[in-house]
């Protein structure tokens, strides 16, 4: 569609406000989970790495004391969780922060430039997007042995970000054709003034969204390596490690599991709601789009409107 | 437009994607190969930990394996190796590594395609449900619940799982694929079974994540379709619901998910490699996994070549698919 | 005196929003006699399609056929059948022709298939059978080499093309009665004219009635037998054509009628209605023109207007018809005078 002024000057205004409106459960959940990471060393009743009772603490299931029960090390679960929390939110946002950068450039180069060097480009992306992501992260991570932190964010990060370019350089290509671009480009605007001026602020909606939902995919790979042993090492605690020393023991120790795992999922799922929320602030077309919370499940009425305009939601990207 | 004609496009489409798949299989086997050879340590390394192997007998291997050869020679010969379905040696294994992947390719394909199925008609069927009425209870009840499982690590559902109906309810086994001990002697019929009992909690593990995803997208699409002209069209013409539902919704929603089933193979294989850890599933994650674990080089990059170029085949499958189920398509 | 085909008594339609209801048709009478063109006349949000839509029972929540509504249809009232004897009726002995072709039709079938989609629907006969019908009939609304193009999409025909399979499908059943929703607005002038013939030709053809849903006078002209005016969610004249073309009586038909562009028009400006159809939830008090009529006194804001009978078959829903000498009082419309429109 031909516009000859720039379609998101409005949303960037009111964006903060809208997705509040319509996500305020998942902004607070992740919040909170932010400010227990952060604080965790004031906040969790016990030292994470303690044993202060090797054989009377040892596996014991949840109680008052210990909502999450202990370990076979009698290690107070929660307290580890909540240190766990600070690792696995900080990779994921570290990494996400990292392939979001890399994705937004590369696709933004490809699509601006175009031609040749676009084909070629894309080419590559084509190419890493057809292994699993998964496999690529086993095979780096075992190639170089255990790998300790900030070398695992940055496999993390750069084995994320090819879809994310592939959205860019899409959006990037549509701009390029339109008025505004051609009109600052006759006034003798530069490509790369013409980049950071025009066509990045217009791509920058999507990739909000995409980094609220990289988030949530990379606690989830990240947990998924940890509890492979690929990941954060003992005696570091993140969810996906915590995970495994109660995985073998499933059957018994069942609470080690499970805890950790649900706050895998409810990171996830605020994140993901707050990517949704976001991408219905941030649409420039005002589309009508409003989805309920679940926590209106039982409560709301009919809140759900039938789509305004536009594609539906883009298919799940890979895990 | 004649047929002949429409013929013709297919078979030039078809031609031209199989050669950008033939280069994207050689490009990420080229990535693997730089990769091996970037990383620090040598296929040996394993090895080392036995103090029986002295320096000239690792020298003798590295030898033998070319890997004293020059960089470009060892990648034109593994290149060349590749083309001809020669995989290597595992070391783990001690068997070709084209032996070991060909034993458990088929375990993965046959967990992946019934998850894929019956992901995809209970995601399907649950969007049905949901896009009849939207904003309903039962619509908001399947939503919050897809979105549940759809967020959730594949891992830690199987693990969950693994809680549920081995431990607090024991009715199904939760490891392997079939049973260690009495499957040799069982009779054809019950011997089916026992796989079909091996196969029940896995596959239903990876189906409810890939369903949670599928209906999400199904609904949406649903609720496009729903309000178009050519239903109002269709319902003027007196035909009965379920009709207008599966020859005119239905036909018309499922397209895009077409391309869906594409997308959900990579999905899928990330998911099979957690499940087939839990389950001990003898499937190609699995193998790669005790790869890793044992330093295994050879069998790990082939894990990875094999797994690219089944993406890539399923995805130019799909788009094949999608082309033949749309008529819109332009096939010229 | 022949029982008329269609009668339609005090039809109400309302949208509940949240609250609000939008009386979109709000008491429309009229009659379609066997073998007749009524042509049903309105600017967009006059409701003239939903009035349409009724008919068949198509409006969906949050729209409702308000109790009190009849809609007799060859001795039935539509609005107590159940769904499988309304599903009968659909495309059967009533059908309906949509405005916008391209997006009316499924994309995914061929056209020869959801022609005789229709007749394998209401009969039970083979799948041959039901092509051959659809061919047939695909032939017969002027569709050149109809067996080849029965095995194409709609994506790959032009507009007329599918208004014809729009037709085609209307008509493969035989209906008593055709309600043509703006058949003609999303085609070109040329198409037009020969989809009109189309209609009429096929109309003798098969003695069917038919209902013209239209907002283009020059349409009515040429085919229509009589005419309902609709304004506000109500008919607010009815006449034969002649006698509406040449004896206008109520304001609004007036307006239409001066609004339309003639080739011996003398002044260079075209004449148009000021101000806007008010919005259907909030109807205005007394008659719903007034303010945008030259004539309005203050009767018309306190009284509403009942249906007057001015001529033979001709009836308006004005205050003119009791009192005709404010007919002298020509002024500006309130809307004119308030800026509204232009």
């Amino acid at each position: 569609m031909y516009s000859d002024t720039d379609p998101a000057a409005t949303a960037r205004v009111t964006w903060p406000y809208a997705t509040l409106r319509r996500a305020w459960g998942p902004v607070l959940a992740l919040g909170a989970l932010v400010v227990v990471a952060l604080f965790a060393p004031v906040l969790a009743p016990y030292d994470p790495a303690a044993q202060p009772d090797i054989i009377g603490l040892k596996d014991l299931g949840p109680s008052l004391a210990h909502p999450f029960g202990t370990d076979a090390f009698s290690r107070d679960v929660l307290s580890r969780a909540m240190y766990g929390a600070r690792v696995s939110l900080s990779v994921a946002a570290l990494a996400t922060a990292i392939t979001v950068t890399l994705g937004t450039v590369y696709g933004a180069v490809a699509g601006y430039v175009g031609g040749a060097v676009d084909t070629v480009m894309m080419r590559i992306v084509d190419a890493f997007l057809a292994v699993p992501r998964i496999l690529l992260l086993i095979t780096v991570v075992a190639l170089w042995q255990q790998l300790s932190l900030w070398p695992l964010v940055a496999v993390l990060g750069i084995t994320g970000w090819f879809g994310l370019s592939r959205l860019v350089r899409a959006q990037v290509l549509a701009l390029r054709g339109q008025e505004y671009i051609v009109a600052a480009q006759s006034l003798g605007a530069t490509g790369g003034r013409i980049l950071t001026r025009h066509i990045l602020p217009n791509v920058l909606p999507t990739v909000i969204v995409a980094a609220a939902l990289g988030v949530g995919q990379v606690i989830v790979l990240e947990a998924g390596l940890s509890y492979l042993g690929l990941g954060v090492q003992p005696p570091d605690a993140s969810w996906g490690n915590i995970i495994q020393d109660g995985a073998d023991q499933i059957g018994t120790l069942w609470w080690i599991s499970l805890f950790p795992g649900l706050l895998i999922v409810a990171t996830a799922i605020a994140s993901n709601s707050l990517g949704e929320a976001l991408r219905g602030a941030l649409d420039p077309r005002g589309t009508t789009r409003t989805t309920v919370p679940i926590w209106r499940l039982w409560t709301g009425r009919q809140g759900v409107v039938v789509h305004g305009e536009g594609r539906p939601p883009v298919a799940p990207t890979t895990r | 437009m004649t047929g002949g004609g429409r013929g013709r496009g297919v078979a030039a489409f078809m031609a031209s994607r199989l050669a950008q798949a033939v280069v994207v299989i050689a490009a990420v086997a080229t990535f693997v190969f730089v990769l091996i050879h970037m990383a620090p340590g040598d296929p040996f390394a394993a090895a080392l930990d036995n103090p029986h192997v002295t320096e000239s007998m690792r020298a003798r291997w590295r030898a033998a394996y070319g890997l004293d050869r020059p960089l470009g020679e060892q990648y034109v010969r593994y290149i060349a190796n590749l083309a001809r379905g020669d995989l290597g040696w595992s070391f783990s294994m001690r068997r070709p590594v084209r032996e070991v992947l060909g034993d458990a390719l088929p375990n993965t394909l046959l967990l992946a395609g019934s998850a894929l199925v019956l992901g995809f008609g209970a995601g399907i069927a649950l969007a049905v449900v949901q896009a009849r009425r939207p904003g309903s209870r039962a619509d908001r009840t399947i939503g919050a619940v897809s979105m549940f499982f759809y967020t959730m690590p594949d891992f830690w559902l199987a693990l969950m799982m693994v809680l549920i109906f081995a431990y607090w309810f024991p009715i199904l086994p939760a490891a392997g694929a079939i049973d260690p001990v009495m499957h040799d002697y069982m009779g054809a019929g019950a011997r089916g079974l026992d796989r079909v009992r091996h196969l029940v909690l896995p596959a239903v593990t990876l189906a409810l994540l890939s369903a949670a995803g599928v209906a999400r997208y199904q609904r949406a699409e649903l609720l496009r379709v729903l309000p178009d002209d050519f239903v109002r069209t269709a319902r003027a013409k007196g035909l009965p619901e379920h009709r207008i539902l599966t020859r005119h919704v239905l036909r018309n929603a499922l397209i895009p998910t077409v391309s869906l089933l594409g997308l959900s193979l990579p999905v899928l294989f990330t998911g099979a490699v957690f499940v087939e850890r839990v389950f001990a599933w003898p499937g190609m994650g699995w193998v790669v996994l005790n790869a890793v674990a044992t330093r295994d080089y050879p069998l790990v990059t082939a894990g990875v070549i094999i797994a690219a170029a089944i993406v890539t085949v399923a995805s130019l499958a799909t788009d094949l698919l999608y082309a033949v189920v749309d008529p819109r398509v332009q096939r010229h | 005196m022949t029982e008329p085909l269609l009668r339609v008594t005090d039809l109400r339609t309302y949208f509940h929003d949240n609250g609000a209801v939008s009386r979109a048709v709000d008491g429309v009478s009229f009659d379609v006699m066997p073998g007749e063109t009524v042509a049903v006349v309105g600017e967009s949000g006059s409701g003239k399609s939903v009035t349409a839509l009724s008919i068949l029972r198509l409006i969906r929540s949050p729209g409702v056929i308000e109790p009190g509504s009849r809609i007799d249809f060859d001795g039935r009232d539509l609005l107590t059948l159940n769904d499988s004897e309304m599903r009968s009726v659909r495309g059967n002995r009533v059908s309906m022709i949509f405005q916008e072709p391209m997006s009316a039709l499924n994309p995914v079938l061929t056209v020869g298939d959801q022609v005789a989609e229709v007749v394998r629907v209401h009969t039970g006969g083979t799948r041959k059978a039901a092509w051959q019908l659809a061919v047939d009939m695909l032939a017969l609304t002027g569709i050149p080499a109809a067996a080849e193009r029965a095995r194409e999409y709609p994506h790959q025909l032009s507009g007329g093309m599918r208004q014809r399979v729009m037709i085609a499908m209307a008509l493969v059943m035989h209906p008593a009665l055709v309600i043509a929703d703006e058949p003609t607005t999303a085609l070109d002038v040329t198409i037009q004219a020969q989809i009109l013939e189309l209609l009429s030709d096929l109309r003798r053809q098969f003695g069917m009635s038919v209902l013209l849903i239209s907002h283009d006078l020059g349409v009515v002209a040429e085919v229509a037998d009589r005419v309902v005016v609709m304004y506000g969610g109500e008919v607010v004249e009815q006449a034969s054509v002649t006698e509406l073309f040449e004896a206008a009586h109520h304001p609004y038909t007036e307006g239409l009628l001066s609004a339309m562009p003639r080739l011996n028009q003398r002044s260079e400006r075209l004449v148009t209605i000021p101000g806007i159809v008010p919005p259907s939830t909030a109807w205005p008090s007394g008659c719903r023109f007034r303010d945008r009529c030259s004539y309005a006194w203050d009767r018309c804001a306190e009284e509403h207007p009942p249906l007057y009978t001015v001529g033979e078959q001709h009836r308006s829903r004005c205050h003119l018809a009791d009192e005709p000498l404010h007919r002298l009082e020509r002024h500006e419309p309130m809307a004119a005078q308030l800026g509204e429109g232009a």
